[in-house]
């Protein structure tokens, strides 16, 4: 019974879903079912949001190790909540949008929100590195090629790479590093790209097949259909 | 005198007042006749149900004005106007000049309307005639989507086809995926080392595909960590993936019969917020140091910083997505990486099941279908380009047609 | 003794020199010069040790990109750029519409990607409100109400002191449902933002007398590559609707839209990049423009820095991967 509901809803579901495609009158069935999924997954961000709470004040209680970043993700967690939902410092007051200039909610997602995400994400620009000094060796021909190309698209995005082929005639302007990079992009780089996208929507329509018939419910946990 | 250049000033104000209001119903502006720039209306107005929809959708076309066909055309623009159920006429649309079609899809199948045009030039509108009423029609099959019907009855039936072959017993082969064949050594890896594993399941919700074939594969991965008495953790970024994963981790652990070696604890959520939640399982990381790392799901920007964090702290590492551009970072970074399809697959593959086998066998029917499509395609297209066959042309065409989903 | 008077010696000679260089360049130079030499001739010694297959640390890398990245922030060293064709489409676009039309910005961006993809969404906004086009702006990301009103209140806007809120620009900012959004404003505005930001009804807004649905615009610019982004802009909006469409993205994002271009995109400006090239040309078509703040071209010296870092890490890695392998061969 108990996996009898979940693989009935997501039998019919799909199904459901896949015929709406070929018929007129069900066509906004998609739209409604994904208001649906929302809705259910902002009530579900009450388990989400409360096991979170849950666990920190569990560490926090029984001090286990590490339990000061628990504070932090206490306090965070529950200034938010409150000063987004009392709309604290808003000129507009309780009705007004969450993220008006000057209240606090926009305060804190300028100066502090948004600098630890920029922090976060420019984070790549060292890993970026670090991953390429130790990926582009020309262990052999693929890898050779990789790193070739990998030479013109990074000179190429630098008016470094435009100064080095500037003596190139124009009649000959492909062989120029920059417009050589947006070749690479647009020709083999599409090429390969496309053909993994054609395997991705198969192994989609594969993988949902599966799920739809019932045949896969390893994510339930069982190893036979 | 007085009293007569009062009226004087009274009826200009009235008629100029007059001027100012602009009638949507009655576009003709009051000016001299001798300054009046009089147009043609539009001809041949003519409104038809658009064809395989749910009755919301009216086509309508007309030959416009003989003045907008002149080079130096008198006409500005159009109005449309549409009346429901024989009631007042009301604005639909503007259109500038040369405009000859329009498709309205402000309408409803329970009425019925009819259509005007006016044609505009800067101080006079020639309404043209109206069009009989019509209703529009709800057609219950989309025809223009036929091909695709075809397309997706192809290959779905030939996987469910191959999934019959394969329960009736004849032997298919599939070829070998190095980063599923590792799971096993990556399992025993932290068993050996006393080090938990970490299962990252992307940063998106339950309704991507690519959630759901993380969690197929946590399912199978589950199953071997119970079975070995490895610690797993599994952070998520949204709420019902942890639902989700919780059930399924249990669930494995029930299955190999050691229901109480489970705990919730072993999957948490930390934050939508996607760089927030790379904060916190780059910190588990670091302090824990788990000796395998699974991403399997949805990455995006952050599927670098995961995986250089996991390179640096010595894990073994395999890692899966559909996100294209998110691929060369895994493959940098990471030991194994499931490259699309190899994702979706990978729980087939990992269940060895004949049935399952069969669903992968079924996808390269679809993959003939595009390989012969583009060799046809790319020549037809490269012929009919080089030497202008027309033949050729309407081939590409023709295959657009049948490709295009709309 | 005499090889401490030697120290004391050279080290007085060398301070004499840094103060001479100093009085001689201005402070800005002086930064570039420094910092210059400090990554080349580290570089340099990296190459030379790399003969002796050493691999080198990550942390020596992180410290490479620290001082690449932050030296010209610091110091800024701007080149001039030469704009691509995928980006001059999208400058030409704007520019060859007849002042009045509708142009909609859609930021679709969190405060991540905003580095890269703010400043093209900044001097896009410029160039629509110096051409004399309407301006709608939105956002189908939550994060992205707040950039867009930071955009529009810190820069675009005091540019632009006569432009009037409702007539010129109107702000319709955020709302939720991603594909969802765009599905129903392709045919109708009003059912999905009822209201602007300022909850000012649509019907009261004069740029929307004459805009139903976003069929009705002139052009479409969708910047973010997240999701919802370009991709579904064009999908939902650009196809279905016939409207033009461009996209503004992070560089990281940029390869998965060429398959668009040309027919269903009309530009791509990808990363930082692309935004100097757009400033370049904004700049060099409006002399007037010429004190705008370009963060995309100033952000150029930085990127120009750190690839020129990352190649040379390349090549170090080579290097000390061929030696090893001839070690071991020897061996």
């Amino acid at each position: 019974m108990r996996r009898a509901i979940p693989l009935t809803i997501l039998a019919v579901v799909g199904t459901v879903l896949i015929v709406s495609v070929f018929l007129p009158p069900l066509e906004n069935l998609g739209e409604d079912f994904t208001l649906f999924f929302d809705i259910i997954a902002v009530f579900a961000f009450f388990l989400g949001g409360g096991n979170l709470v849950r666990i920190h004040f569990n560490k926090l209680w029984r001090k286990r190790k590490d339990w000061g970043f628990s504070i932090v993700t206490l306090f965070g967690f529950f200034f938010m909540l409150v000063i987004g939902l009392l709309k604290i410092g808003n000129p507009g007051g309780i009705g007004a949008d969450p993220t008006a200039e000057g209240s606090w909610f926009q305060e804190t997602f300028n100066y502090v929100i948004n600098p630890l995400q920029s922090t976060m994400y420019a984070l790549l620009a060292f890993f970026v590195a670090s991953a390429s000094y130790r990926a582009f060796r020309a262990k052999n021909r693929e890898a050779t090629l990789l790193l070739l190309a990998a030479f013109i698209i990074l000179l190429g995005r630098t008016p470094f790479g435009v100064m080095l082929t500037a003596w190139v005639p124009e009649s000959w302007s492909i062989a120029q590093i920059p417009n050589l990079a947006v070749w690479i992009m647009n020709s083999p780089n599409l090429a390969g790209q496309r053909a993994i996208i054609i395997g991705i929507g198969l192994g989609v329509v594969s993988m949902s097949l599966r799920l739809i018939l019932g045949i896969e419910r390893s994510y339930l946990g069982e190893d036979r259909g | 005198m007085k009293l007569s250049v009062f009226l004087f000033v009274l009826l200009l104000s009235i008629s100029i007042s007059a001027q100012d209001e602009p009638s949507d119903t009655d576009p003709a502006i009051i000016v001299p006749d001798s300054e009046l720039v009089v147009v043609a209306p539009v001809t041949s107005l003519i409104a038809e149900d658009h064809k395989y929809d749910k009755g919301d959708h009216i086509d309508l076309s007309w030959v416009p004005s003989i003045d907008d066909q002149l080079l130096d055309g008198t006409v500005i623009g159009y109005k449309l106007y549409r009346s429901a159920n024989g009631g007042e006429p009301v604005l639909v649309e503007e259109f500038p000049p040369g405009t000859n079609a329009f498709t309205d899809d402000g309408v409803y199948s329970d009425s019925t309307y009819s259509y005007f045009i006016a044609a505009l030039s800067e101080n006079y509108a020639a309404e043209s005639n109206r069009t009989a009423p019509i209703a529009p029609e709800v057609e219950w099959l989309n025809l223009h989507r036929g091909w695709l019907f075809l397309i997706a009855l192809i290959v779905g039936g030939s996987v469910l086809l191959f999934i019959n072959a394969a329960k009736r017993g004849t032997k298919l082969f599939v070829r070998k995926i190095a980063g599923l064949e590792a799971v096993d050594d990556a399992v025993g890896r932290a068993t050996e080392m006393g080090r938990p594993i970490l299962f990252i399941p992307g940063i998106r919700d339950m309704d991507d595909v690519q959630t759901l074939a993380g969690l197929t594969i946590l399912g199978r991965v589950a199953r071997v960590i119970a079975d070995y008495d490895t610690r797993i953790f599994m952070p998520t970024s949204r709420s019902l993936v942890m639902t989700a994963g919780r059930e399924t981790v249990k669930a494995a652990y029930t299955a190999a019969g050691r229901p109480d070696k489970y705990n919730d604890d072993m999957v948490t959520y930390y934050t939508d917020e996607q760089f927030g939640y790379v904060a916190a399982v780059d910190g588990v990381m670091v302090r824990e140091k788990p000796a395998t790392v699974f991403l399997l799901g949805a990455f995006f920007a952050e599927s670098l910083i995961l995986a250089e964090t996991g390179n640096s702290i010595g894990a073994i590492q395999i890692a899966g997505t559909a996100r294209p551009a998110q691929l060369p970072f895994f493959i940098a970074a990471c030991d194994f990486t499931l490259i699309g399809e190899e994702l979706f697959a990978a729980s087939a593959y990992l269940s060895g099941e004949p049935m399952q086998l069969g669903s992968l066998k079924g996808q390269d029917v679809g993959k003939a279908i595009a390989m012969l499509a583009i060799l046809v395609g790319v020549f037809s297209a490269t012929v009919g380009l080089a030497w202008d066959i027309e033949f050729f042309n309407d081939i590409v065409e023709y295959l657009s047609d049948v490709f295009s989903a709309r | 003794m005499g090889k401490v008077n030697l120290t004391l010696l050279l080290a007085a000679v060398a301070i004499v020199i840094i103060i001479a260089i100093a009085l001689i360049f201005p402070l800005e130079r002086l930064g570039q010069l420094y910092s210059l030499l400090l990554i080349f001739g580290g570089l340099v010694a990296l190459l030379l040790r790399s003969i002796f297959a050493k691999e080198v640390d990550r942390r020596i890398i992180f410290l490479f990109i620290f001082v690449a990245v932050a030296a010209p922030l610091l110091f800024p060293i701007t080149f001039s750029e030469k704009p691509t064709a995928v980006v001059k489409a999208v400058f030409d676009r704007v520019e060859s519409l007849p002042p009045g039309s509708t142009v909609l910005l859609s930021f679709d961006f969190d405060p991540a990607m905003a580095p890269e993809v703010q400043p093209m969404a900044n001097a896009i906004s410029r160039h629509c409100l110096k051409k004399g086009h309407k301006v709608i702006f939105m956002s189908l990301w939550a994060t992205g109400q707040a950039l867009l009103t930071q955009s529009l209140t810190n820069t675009i806007l005091p540019e632009f002191p006569e432009k009037q809120d409702g007539i010129d620009y109107v702000n319709i900012g955020y709302k939720a449902g991603n594909e969802g959004v765009l599905n129903v404003i392709v045919s109708n505005f009003e059912k999905m933002f009822p209201t602007d930001v300022n909850s000012v009804p649509l019907g009261e807004i004069e740029i929307f007398d004459d805009i139903r649905s976003c069929r009705d615009l002139d052009f479409i610019v969708s910047f973010g590559g997240g999701l919802p982004g370009s991709k579904e802009w064009v999908l939902f909006v650009g196809d279905p609707g016939g409207v033009d469409v461009a996209a503004g993205v992070a560089a990281v994002v940029a390869p998965q839209l060429y398959p668009y271009y040309p027919a269903q995109l009309v530009g791509i400006l990808g990363g930082v990049k692309g935004a100097a090239e757009y400033e370049f040309s904004l700049k060099e078509t409006y002399p007037d423009l010429k004190d705008m703040d370009t963060p995309g071209l100033k952000m150029m010296g930085p990127q120009t820095l750190a690839h020129i870092v990352i190649i040379s890490f390349i090549v170090i890695g080579n290097i000390i991967y061929f030696r090893g392998r001839r070690k071991e061969k020897g061996q």
